[in-house]
């Protein structure tokens, strides 16, 4: 389980993240929505350690963030940003060994080459393993490093905006994938993510954040709301079920 | 891929071989085994031999580190030569000749040492504010660091009547060379070996600090690591050898056009190819104008800018 209490963090004197408690449910899909600047990419970097908070406390399995030593995390949380993606030559099946770096700092045992076997296929990406990085689309450089948290193997896995520049057919692929890690792996997924829909149709929860603070969280079902998505998005945003699924319909 | 490196090991030993045998007084196999050998054993051990090793550890390292230095970058154009280590280690022998005259070779290296990791640290100081990181652009901030370090090397070398002695460390070497004067040169084995050591965590440094973090690698220490050896080679070679000029830059561009960045796989090819360069480089200069000699910073710094702006030209056509 993971913990947020009363994190904040400050930039220049403005408050990015305000006073944040939140708890995060494990087995579930948890997605932080909420307009540019609300500190969704924030307080995700906090909750992973990547940047330091001003205040308040993290938790993971009760103990807070800074009590643990950085490489026994990284074999309990992953983190991916967007940013990651730095132009290396490395072949798909470097990348993915990488994973498995907080386990044997690079010298793989046969355990690891198992992980990271299963990762790629995972991943469907036995085709490209020798391939280097720079050679493959956005969508297939994406499931590369989705292939090497899920190699990491980690009980939490979250992702920051990870349907940046896919398109339609890719970000489903990858919103598919992630709800495999769920529903056949018992992961804890946790995303940021700006389009709501996406979010309506894959999450359990969803934390809707505004300046900094938690405006409301709950199930899917109670945030998809025209009422809080208004006090989240300064519009009117009708909703729809399509097929089961609560659609927004803010485009006109 | 294993042919590659066959090939690089068979002319490594045929340089060698070579360079044995190329000098101002002629020897040859039969020398050795004749009648007169001891002359020519003497030779081989007091000058040859270590001429040839001391290439062999000066190219094998230099190259290596610029490897390690282009990966903690990210900027393939980054190298003891472009972020102004080289010009920062001969400023600190400089310092050392200036104010500890009697010095021993090993108090100066240590001065060099700090100098070179001063101003490598300035260098990613310096990269760090930089908001325009462009690929070309980092490379030419280091070239113009290094060039004002080097000229208040000379500027103080002027004033205090040492660019006699500091010429010698201006230029890269190996015709003075001999035993007894370069075992410095022996500290770059086992840093070599630390690189092998910190192979993967220096490509996981180099993917960046979040990266890093969330693999659980510490990435300062690692990176301080990085730059520590890079200094540390520096350094010895500049004293020893003298600085030759770009060496860390080409030859491990050359290895990671054809292989990746995947630093573990390349240190090998890396240092061969470094080697190989080198021993040709010096090979050329002993017998252009034989019986004299031109010195490897010349022979280098000729071919090694000439690949070097064959490499950006070749970036540009690359990334557009």
């Amino acid at each position: 389980m993971v913990k947020v209490r009363g994190v904040s963090k400050q930039y220049g004197g403005k408050k990015v993240v305000d006073n944040v408690s939140l708890e995060i449910a494990k087995g579930k899909i948890t997605s932080f929505i909420g307009p540019n600047g609300a500190g969704k990419s924030t307080l995700m970097s906090m909750i992973s350690r990547l940047i330091a908070k001003d205040e308040g406390e993290v938790l993971i399995e009760d103990r807070e963030i800074g009590q643990w030593k950085s490489g026994e995390l990284a074999k309990k949380i992953s983190i991916l940003k967007q940013s990651n993606h730095i132009n290396i030559r490395l072949t798909v099946r470097d990348l993915v060994n990488f994973g498995r770096f907080p386990y044997s700092q690079g010298r793989l045992n046969k355990e690891d080459e198992a992980y990271v076997d299963e990762a790629i296929r995972y991943m469907h990406l036995e085709t490209m393993q020798n391939k280097f990085l720079d050679e493959l689309s956005g969508g297939q450089k994406q499931r590369a490093f989705i292939a090497m948290v899920i190699a990491q193997n980690t009980e939490y896995v979250l992702l920051d905006e990870p349907l940046n520049n896919l398109d339609m057919n890719h970000s489903v692929q990858i919103m598919k994938v992630l709800r495999r890690l769920v529903d056949e792996l018992g992961k804890t997924v946790v995303l940021v993510i700006h389009d709501i829909n996406f979010a309506s149709c894959y999450s359990d929860y969803i934390v809707a954040l505004k300046d900094g603070k938690v405006v409301k969280e709950g199930t899917t079902d109670e945030i998809i709301e025209p009422s809080v998505l208004r006090e989240v998005y300064d519009m009117e945003i009708p909703v729809q079920e399509i097929g089961g699924n609560k659609i927004c319909v803010y485009f006109a | 891929m294993k042919k590659t490196l066959t090939i690089l090991i068979a002319l490594l030993i045929v340089l060698s071989i070579t360079s044995l045998f190329i000098g101002a007084s002629s020897m040859s196999l039969f020398d050795l085994f004749g009648p007169e050998g001891g002359e020519a054993w003497e030779l081989l051990w007091i000058s040859r031999i270590p001429r040839l090793v001391s290439i062999i550890i000066a190219g094998v390292s230099m190259s290596i580190v610029g490897l390690i230095m282009q990966q903690l970058t990210r900027n393939k154009f980054v190298s003891p030569t472009t972020a102004g280590t080289m010009d920062s280690a001969s400023f600190g022998i400089m310092v050392a000749l200036l104010l500890f005259t009697s010095a021993g070779a090993l108090v100066k290296m240590s001065i060099a040492f700090v100098f070179a990791l001063l101003g490598t640290y300035i260098f990613m100081a310096i990269l760090n504010r930089v908001k325009y990181k462009d690929t070309i652009f980092i490379p030419l901030v280091g070239l113009m660091f290094g060039g004002i370090v080097s000229s208040a090397t000379t500027f103080f070398a002027y004033k205090y009547n040492l660019i006699q002695s500091m010429s010698a460390w201006l230029y890269g070497d190996f015709s003075m060379i001999m035993q007894g004067r370069y075992e410095l040169l022996f500290i770059s084995v086992p840093l070599v070996a630390v690189s092998y050591i910190y192979a993967n965590k220096f490509t996981v440094a180099g993917m960046g600090e979040e990266f890093s973090v969330n693999l659980g690698l510490n990435y300062k220490q690692v990176v301080n690591i990085g730059l520590g050896l890079v200094a540390l080679v520096t350094s010895v070679v500049v004293l020893t050898v003298g600085s030759i000029p770009f060496l860390g830059l080409i030859i491990p561009n050359l290895v990671t056009i054809f292989r990746g960045d995947n630093l573990k796989g390349n240190l090998t090819y890396t240092a061969l190819l470094g080697a190989v360069f080198v021993l040709a480089c010096d090979i050329l200069g002993r017998l252009i104008i034989y019986p004299y000699e031109v010195s490897i910073g010349l022979t280098v710094g000729v071919i090694g800018s000439g690949i070097f702006l064959y490499l950006l030209l070749r970036r540009k056509t690359y990334e557009q």
